[in-house]
């Protein structure tokens, strides 16, 4: 054991433990803050594996950008804090088939790459990551950025409050949901079905016309 | 440094988001689990790359580890407006009552 290999085993023992409390925690801000040093220790495993650049964009991207927009995500919805608001009835299914994949992919990988080791870690420089982007990686950079133009725009359609009639909508409208939400056309159905009752004694005078 | 542990910690965190998905019932934690999975699959590119592929000219693995990372941010953005979007309308980010489209 290198050491290497032993400062790996810290680092992915509290991405590892910090990965299960975000999805046991009981406290929705909890599980966000377990997000974080999550993905925080994920940022340490690629410094481990020698890939800083792509650490530090972790760092930047997750840490800094993704952690605090879960945050307020938690906070605008306002979603009640409690055991049994948060975990559905199917948690053992999930701990179930979890469990299995887990049992599956571990002893499959532990099959075929068992004996794998490399001598040493040769992480590319920045400067050779920035020459491939810009080299071999054009088209998909490039449509990476329509991807991320067309996501803004969504975003900002898909949350935006309608201005307009239909910006305030009533109080009895907000709350009730179910099975089949109120809408105009099921409103309108009882007088249409009332009428076609009637309708079709009358309909084969004028049908036989034409 | 060997591989397999890397490889074991991607698969043990893929694992912990699956539960994640299945079990959590708010819509924003089930997105939280999401980015686990994503973040798994990472990790097990970029230690393809650095451990056993480090002189490949054109850098794939950690390459697509970067463009994952961006189409994640773009899925979060997205995955949050239609949360607060269904928040709006149904006043709960329970994923269970939105069965609308159930069979």
């Amino acid at each position: 054991m290198t050491g290497h290999d032993a400062v790996f085993l810290l680092v992915a023992l509290l991405t590892g433990g910090a990965a299960l409390l975000t999805v046991t925690s009981k406290n929705l801000f909890h599980a966000a803050l377990f997000l974080a040093i999550t993905l925080a220790g994920i940022a340490g495993v690629f410094l481990v594996l020698l890939a800083d650049f792509l650490a530090l964009v972790q760092l930047v991207v997750y840490v800094g950008a993704v952690a605090v927009l879960f945050l307020f995500g938690l906070m605008l919805t306002r979603a009640p804090i409690g055991r049994e608001a948060l975990d559905g009835q199917n948690r053992g299914l999930a701990l179930a088939v979890s469990g299995a994949l887990f049992v599956v992919l571990s002893g499959l990988i532990i099959q075929s790459f068992g004996g794998v080791r490399a001598a040493e870690i040769t992480g590319p420089g920045i400067r050779e990551i920035g020459i491939a982007i810009f080299a071999n990686w054009v088209l998909p950079f490039e449509l990476l950025s329509m991807l991320l133009l067309a996501a803004l725009i969504g975003a900002i359609l898909l949350a935006r409050r309608e201005s307009g009639d239909s910006g305030e909508e009533s109080a009895e409208r907000r709350i009730d949901f179910g099975d089949e939400p109120p809408t105009e056309a099921g409103a309108q159905a009882l007088p249409d079905a009332d009428t076609a009752g009637e309708l079709p004694a009358g309909e084969p005078v004028g049908g036989g016309e034409r | 440094m060997s591989l397999i542990g890397p490889l074991l910690l991607a698969t043990f965190l893929f694992c912990v988001g699956v539960y994640g998905v299945i079990a959590r019932r708010n819509a924003v934690l089930v997105l939280i689990s999401v980015e686990l999975m994503l973040n798994a699959v990472n990790i097990n590119l970029v230690a393809f790359q650095n451990l056993l592929f480090p002189a490949e000219a054109a850098i794939s693995g950690q390459l697509f580890a970067l463009f994952i990372i961006a189409v994640a941010a773009a899925e979060v953005g997205v995955g949050l407006a239609i949360v607060f979007n269904m928040f709006r309308n149904r006043a709960s980010v329970n994923v269970d009552d939105v069965d609308l489209m159930r069979w």
